[in-house]
């Protein structure tokens, strides 16, 4: 399977085991409608660290990417990453 | 002190280096004179010309009780400052809501954070941006690293500073912190002094040519004052002492476990790595007029002894000078521990109120045979001999920056 063929499951798997392993949070947190900031409690510092993690998870390029000021909820995450995937698919 | 409006006493202590990272087992290797020297497989890998070192193996940064994402702004000397911080809040018996206030301070002694800043580089050479650089790095690669992160998890909202002076920064950051007291301006200061160990923060010092060469047997590398030195160990870790008014810390029902008579200061001004003895000579004099005393009121000097020959010379002549020769006992505690750097003068004390509650003083090992400067002195050999009394504590740095200690650890 190419990456850039991954379901909206997968990338929703991938991005809750990237994010529990960094910021050691329990599976139960990740919720859709979960916020980042109010919710997870990630502050700026993890906010860079949060790219770097995802990045490396799905081999994309977040940094400088406009939309990513934007994101607030895990929600917002998981379609960024379906939107990049998809944008460097096509 | 004699200028001072406060006595300054010592109510905790806290250590991991390689002697242990618990204070009773650290006490157990000072008594039996076991020393915390090895190789590092990975300094012959990257071709050091000296493999020896002082050896942590019962530490782990995973297990000090800090999360990951607190960790992450942490090179692991500060995560060992932490632990060896938590030690002595325990031994004094402070909770966090004693140091939570603006009468609580903090400051350590640090002079480099070499593998955070070698690595940060390496990332952005990496990834040809600085894309690649997790957030905790600009934390990391500070020199204030310890200070500014225990300032956080402590919550502590009095002083918060780390100074570098090389090889005295641990005993400057306690007279400091001392001298912060004794004027009024602190009512407690959790202090100290800490070194990374590991290559990056070494290579340029080994390539100086300046470490034992003794690889067949590491543990008699380190000979402070004797006469087939051949170099000192570099060593490291992190040391913590809580220092209190003496009446508050009466007042509060603490256990005294020494008390800071005397602190002294002085720099040769003179060359950046050969120190002139005359130095740390006057740090020695100022401590003892700044404790309105005089030598033979001091029990045991506690040496710098780095175990090189133009550094060990220097300071025999001062103690010589100061004392007169072979009067007052003298101890070498890095023939154990290597060199701690820039812990190593708060190390020290560490060690030396660990000697005072065991009731002994640690013999000063691998002292085989005397120079002409050593054979001045009398230098404790003696397993289990006589405990500490009044103490005076060396250090000294590059440049020449010297700091002297007085403590009384009779209770």
């Amino acid at each position: 399977m190419s990456i850039t063929t991954m379901t909206k499951e997968e990338i929703v798997s991938i991005t809750n085991e990237a994010i529990c392993e960094e910021f050691e949070f329990d599976m139960e947190k990740m919720t859709p409608e979960a916020h980042l900031y109010t919710d997870l409690g990630l502050d700026s510092l993890d906010a860079v660290d949060l790219v770097l993690v995802l990045e490396k998870a799905f081999k994309v390029k977040l940094r400088n990417q406009p939309e990513v000021k934007e994101v607030r909820t895990l929600e917002d995450v998981y379609d960024l990453i379906q939107k990049l995937m998809q944008q460097e698919a096509a | 002190m004699r200028h001072s409006l406060h006595k300054v006493a010592v109510t905790g202590i806290g250590i991991v280096s390689c002697l242990g990272s618990q204070l009773d087992v650290v006490q157990q290797h000072l008594r039996a004179g076991k020393s915390g020297v090895g190789i590092d497989p990975q300094r012959e890998a990257v071709g050091f010309f000296s493999p020896i070192t002082g050896c942590i193996t019962d530490f782990s940064v995973e297990d000090a009780g800090l999360t990951k994402r607190q960790r992450k702004t942490m090179p692991n000397f500060a995560v060992q400052s932490y632990a060896a911080v938590v030690q002595s809040l325990e031994k004094a018996n402070l909770g966090l809501s004693d140091i939570r206030n603006a009468r609580t301070g903090l400051l350590f002694g640090n002079d480099s954070t070499s593998r955070a800043q070698s690595e940060q580089v390496a990332l952005t050479r990496q990834y040809g941006s600085t894309a690649g650089i997790g957030s905790g790095y600009c934390f990391k690669a500070m020199n204030s690293t310890i200070t500014l992160n225990l300032n956080v998890l402590l919550g502590v909202q009095g002083a918060s500073w780390t100074i570098s002076s090389a090889c005295s920064s641990g005993g400057h950051a306690i007279g400091q912190a001392a001298d912060l007291i004794a004027l009024g301006r602190q009512d407690r200061v959790i202090c100290g002094g800490a070194q990374e160990i590991n290559w990056e923060s070494l290579c340029s010092f080994d390539a100086l040519e300046a470490f034992s060469r003794r690889t067949d047997a590491p543990h008699l590398a380190s000979r402070p004052f004797d006469a087939a030195r051949d170099g000192l160990v570099p060593s490291g870790g992190a040391a913590a002492v809580v220092l209190e008014r003496y009446d508050l810390a009466v007042e509060r029902g603490a256990r005294i476990l020494g008390v800071i008579e005397g602190y002294g200061f002085s720099s040769d001004g003179q060359d950046l790595c050969r120190p002139n003895g005359a130095g740390l000579q006057a740090a020695m004099q100022s401590a003892l007029q700044e404790a309105g005393m005089t030598p033979d009121q001091i029990d045991l000097v506690s040496a710098h002894a780095t175990s090189t020959p133009l550094g060990d010379n220097a300071e025999a002549d001062a103690i010589a000078a100061v004392f007169g020769s072979k009067s007052v006992r003298v101890t070498a505690l890095k023939s154990m521990t290597g060199h701690e750097l820039w812990m190593s003068g708060a190390s020290q004390l560490v060690y030396t109120l660990l000697q005072a509650d065991g009731g002994f003083t640690a013999r000063t090992l691998n002292f085989e045979t005397p120079d002409e400067a050593s054979a001045k002195l009398n230098i404790v050999v003696d397993e289990n001999s006589d405990a500490p009394g009044r103490v005076m504590l060396n250090s000294a740095g590059f440049g020449g920056t010297n700091a002297c200690l007085i403590v009384n650890t009779r209770s």
